[in-house]
């Protein structure tokens, strides 16, 4: 009978926003729920609990991954970022500011998810980020308040400023010579 | 525009915030993932519900076993309807002055019958939301089914059995509205053009579901509601009349809410019986719907079906509109705003921009075993576009003139007001002569249709739409008061100096992402001279605000915005009168600006508030004698002279139809507004094209789908089509700026404008892409196979 026990916990232990932590997860229960009920990462939003909305996006070994489509026990031994991890460690500093400023957010229910996955466009340096391919990277967030219009705005202008200053960087470093 | 005190208006006080993009303050707490909506609220001994909801249109609970699910692990309680309407009185949603507006009594629970797919009738509390839902599963329930009534077009039949017998029949409301002679308008007409349009049932996928979390201490008789709401003391007051308890033992709190749009201002049964459970179990039980319930259980929209006529002169003038509405409801009209509101609108507003003398309309409302409907995001507002915005591009096609002009010689001119429109509303002041001439130069009207004259020789079908639309905002107590609803149209705002010199703002209208706070912020900051990082505005706690009505119908800024305005300057008074004191000069020489008291003449600084606010708090002993300092001020407002303040707008919408696929591309959309005073762009903007998106939403793509049988067929993201940032074009917004002269800042609301004329500019663009093709379409969503079967090719 034990072994039919829905809520029978595993022991998992995983790297979430750059600490070692352990916890017990029944198999049941996907990472989205166990971010939220056993570190209170609330930043973690669920909008639809089937891989539809996108709002509960978070990074797994640095890959764009819908937390609701994930179960908790097969974060075992991966690296885990949350909205609040990529907060405080000040990488989308940048993308957020542009956000507040371009207003690229209502309601602020989808922005967790949708921060977390421009991150990972803004990442590769190589990505097109045209509107067009920003609008097709982000097409999976879905967003009921803003038109995405100031979204794509605000994730233009990150990536045109970190382009800016990539070329800037290489510049100061002589690489355009040594190319 | 009105002068403040102190001989400047609020534009050019020296520090005004009034007007400028400024960023929104609380939107950085949300941008790092710390926001606040109810499912993060942690209490102790929380219990979850989950619900168990028919799986049938109507039928009859002949029996209901719950003695396993009682027993299951983690279970805290099983309830039946029975058992939980000992403590939740049932209620009926109709209002006094729709005339006729019947429903039957509704409970939390459905006592020994169910009405629509969806209908919660037993509630499992469990220590956690999983072990709830497996207690469900071993409940058994015994039914017998009853006959669904599916389809409004024959609801009223006699054949079609009454959903409550009590009723009679399924007819909920009737409304006939009859101006001028339109048998002799339509008899002497050069054209009289005809169609028959059906628009599809959506709703409004908030992104965060309904939550609510009800915490009853029975020690302090305190019930604290945590509620993903729009209208904190409307539920404060339906709960104090349902649970039967007094007014000041129920506290409501809307803190972060995902989304709302309307969805999150009414009564449900769900949300009713979670606070009843609270009481019941003497411990916090918290729902948070998933999105299976949402599908089910939020409120739905724009079921409507309109056959609309409408009269032409040889020349191009709009003689008469001819319209019936056939509506369906649900099994129930929606407490307390009602379900007839959404047809009562569409006969206000249809053809409302026109100057045409002749209006006849008839709205029927019935009932149905579907999911009940209510107001959503622009209440009537896309369906009344679509009749009469259709009709004009009709008529013009037939009388071969632009559509443009059409619109131009047909608007109410702006030098007319103030007026009334054909259905008897009050118009203060609107611009459309300006919003169009605005919009022709903006999107470049005349280059637009030489490109896709261009276009269409070379195969491509590109059609451009255009949709001229009013729009209610700012309503008084004239909208649900006269009625008998206790919904607040008045709200308040209270300010307090604080030692160091800044304010805290405490205010009655609630924020839903549009940036409530943001805006109250800058219009306390002008009229009380205080910088704005220096003000806190608290919203959303009908125990820290005054009392009002939330957000609903586009009323933020206009009504809340300027009660905060008026606390604002009482403040500023205040303060000058103690400044002046202790100064030895008189308050009207002296100002506060940027969080100084100084000189009025020259600017010059005479004392920070931080000193002011230092020797009222702490050494009041040295004031002059006879001088006690009130540093805080409230301040309330409601529109009076007129019903509701009128706005109007106007979009344009530029498609692409591939006429092999039927799929339809939008390539740009462009709006212009009149909200009256911008109070910050950077809002509205944003603000008005969400509200296009979600009206593109119901154009295209959103359909609650159900089966003869009265089953929901999509009950998931997957199947339920939302739009998505990759369909949607870019949007260009302009305003027109026409103040109210009701109140003193001038604002009017912005909040409905993109959903009411979106549906319209973009389904007038497809059939001006279609026209060459003789293919027409008028049923909403324009799916892909909407436009095949227009095309004749399926
Ligand atoms: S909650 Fe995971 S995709 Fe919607
Ligand atoms: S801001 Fe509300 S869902 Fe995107």
């Amino acid at each position: 009978m034990a072994s039919e026990n829905p809520d029978r916990a595993h022991a998992v232990a995983f790297t979430l926003n750059g600490e070692a932590v352990r916890a017990h997860v029944p198999a049941r229960m996907h990472l989205g729920d166990l971010l939220r009920q056993s570190f209170g990462l609330t930043g973690v939003h669920l909008g639809c609990e089937h891989g539809v909305c996108g709002a509960c996006t978070i990074l797994v070994d640095g890959r764009a991954v819908r937390s609701c489509l994930m179960l908790g026990v097969q974060a075992d031994g991966a690296t885990v970022e949350t909205v609040e991890g990529l907060t405080e460690s000040g990488r989308i500093r940048d993308l957020q500011d542009a956000f507040h400023a371009r207003n690229a957010l209502q309601c602020g229910y989808c922005t967790p998810g949708m921060l977390v996955t421009a991150a990972e466009l803004l990442d590769d340096a190589d990505a097109a980020t045209s509107r067009e391919a920003i609008r097709a990277a982000i097409a999976g967030n879905y967003c009921r308040c803003t038109g995405y219009h100031a979204i794509v705005d605000a994730i233009a202008s990150t990536a045109e400023a970190r382009g800016q200053g990539r070329r800037d960087a290489g510049r100061d470093a002589g690489l355009e010579a040594a190319e | 525009m009105s002068a403040d005190p102190g001989g400047l208006t609020f534009l050019d006080r020296p520090n005004s915030y009034i007007g400028r993009s400024v960023p929104r303050p609380n939107a950085r707490r949300l941008l790092e993932g710390r926001g606040v909506y109810v499912d993060d609220v942690a209490v102790a001994r929380l219990g979850h519900v989950a619900f168990l909801r028919s799986p049938h249109a109507h039928a009859r609970i002949v029996a209901l076993d719950t003695a396993d699910a009682k027993a299951m692990p983690g279970v805290i309680a099983v309830v039946t309807g029975p058992e939980l309407a000992a403590v939740c009185t049932p209620w009926v949603g109709v209002l006094g002055h729709f005339k006729g507006l019947r429903s039957a009594p509704q409970h939390a629970l459905a006592l020994d019958r169910v009405t629509w797919v969806g209908e919660p009738f037993c509630a499992v509390v469990a220590h956690g939301r999983a072990e709830a839902e497996d207690a469900l599963a071993a409940i058994t329930v015994e039914f017998d089914p009853l006959p669904a009534v599916v389809d409004m077009e024959t609801a009223l039949d006699p054949a079609t059995p009454a959903i409550h017998a009590e009723l009679g029949d399924n007819l909920a409301f009737e409304r006939v509205l009859n101006v001028g002679d339109v048998d002799a308008a339509f008899r002497d007409a050069a054209l009289v053009v005809e169609e028959t349009f059906q628009f599809g049932r959506h709703t409004g996928v908030c992104l965060e579901p309904r939550a609510i979390l009800a915490d009853w201490a029975a020690a302090d008789g305190m019930l604290t509601v945590h509620h993903s709401f729009q209208a904190p003391h409307m539920m404060q007051d339906i709960l104090c009349k349902h649970l039967a308890l007094p007014e000041g033992a129920v506290r409501v709190i809307c803190k972060d809410v995902g989304g709302s749009f309307g969805i999150k201002v009414h009564i449900y049964p769900d949300e009713m019986a979670t606070c009843a459970l609270a009481l019941m179990l003497k411990r916090p039980v918290k729902f948070v719907a998933d999105r299976l319930e949402s599908f089910q259980s939020d409120i739905h929209a724009r079921d409507h079906r309109v056959t609309a006529r409408m009269a032409f002169s040889a020349e191009g003038d709009i003689l008469a509109l001819d319209m019936d509405d056939l509506t369906g409801i649900g099994p129930y009209s929606v407490y307390p705003r009602t379900s007839a509101v959404e047809a009562n609108q569409v006969v206000n507003l249809t053809g409302g921009p026109y100057r045409h003398q002749h209006y006849r309309a008839r709205a029927r409302v019935v009932l149905q075993n579907k999911a009940p409907t209510c107001q959503y995001r622009a209440v009537g507002h896309p369906i009344a576009t679509m009749v009469a915005e259709g009709l004009v591009d009709l008529g013009a096609a037939r009388l071969g003139l632009d559509p443009l002009a059409v619109r131009e010689r047909n608007v109410i001119p702006d030098d007319a007001y103030p007026c009334a429109g054909v259905s008897g509303i009050k118009l203060e002041k609107l611009s459309h002569q300006a919003a169009l001439a605005k919009l022709k130069a903006m999107m470049d009207y005349d280059g637009l249709r030489a490109e896709q004259a261009d276009l269409r020789r070379r195969g491509i079908h590109r059609g451009i739409g255009l949709a001229a639309f009013i729009e209610i905002t700012n309503p008084s107590a004239a909208f649900y008061g006269v009625g008998g609803a206790r919904i607040s149209s008045q709200d308040g705002c209270t300010i307090r100096l604080d030692p160091q010199g800044g304010v805290v703002a405490s205010v009655s209208v609630t924020e839903q992402g549009q940036g409530t706070e943001g805006i109250i912020a800058q219009i306390v900051a002008t009229a009380t001279g205080v910088p704005m990082d220096k003000v806190r505005v608290i919203s959303g706690d009908t125990q820290a605000t005054p009392y009002g009505g939330g957000t609903w119908a586009s009323r933020g800024a206009g009504i809340g915005g300027e009660a905060a305005w008026q606390a604002g300057k009482a403040l500023r008074g205040n303060v000058l009168v103690v400044a002046g004191a202790i100064l030895q000069a008189d308050p009207e020489s002296l100002d506060v600006r940027d969080g100084a008291v100084v000189d009025a003449g020259t600017g010059t600084e005479r004392m920070p508030l931080a000193e002011l606010g230092r020797i009222v708090y702490f050494r009041p002993d040295t004031l002059p004698p006879g001088v006690q300092p009130e540093f805080v001020a409230t301040r309330h407002y409601v529109p009076k002279d007129y019903p509701f303040a009128f706005t109007n707008g106007v979009q344009a919408s530029y498609v692409e139809v591939d006429t092999e696929t039927g799929f339809v591309r939008l390539l740009k959309h462009w709006c212009v507004e009149d909200c009256g005073t911008v109070l910050n762009p950077l809002l509205v903007d944003e603000q008005i094209r969400g509200g296009i998106v979600q009206g593109i939403g119901g154009a295209l793509f959103e359909h609650c789908l159900y089966d003869g049988e009265g089953q929901l067929l999509n009950g998931s993201m997957a199947d339920y089509l939302v739009p998505m940032a990759g369909e949607m074009p870019d949007i260009a917004v302009a305003h027109v700026v026409s103040a109210t002269a009701s109140s003193e800042i001038g604002a009017k609301g912005a909040g409905e404008a993109g959903t009411a004329g979106a549906p319209a500019a973009v389904v007038n663009a497809i059939n001006d892409a279609l026209a060459p093709l003789n293919a027409r379409v008028a049923r909403q969503p324009v799916t892909p196979e909407v436009v095949l079967e227009a095309l004749g090719l399926i």
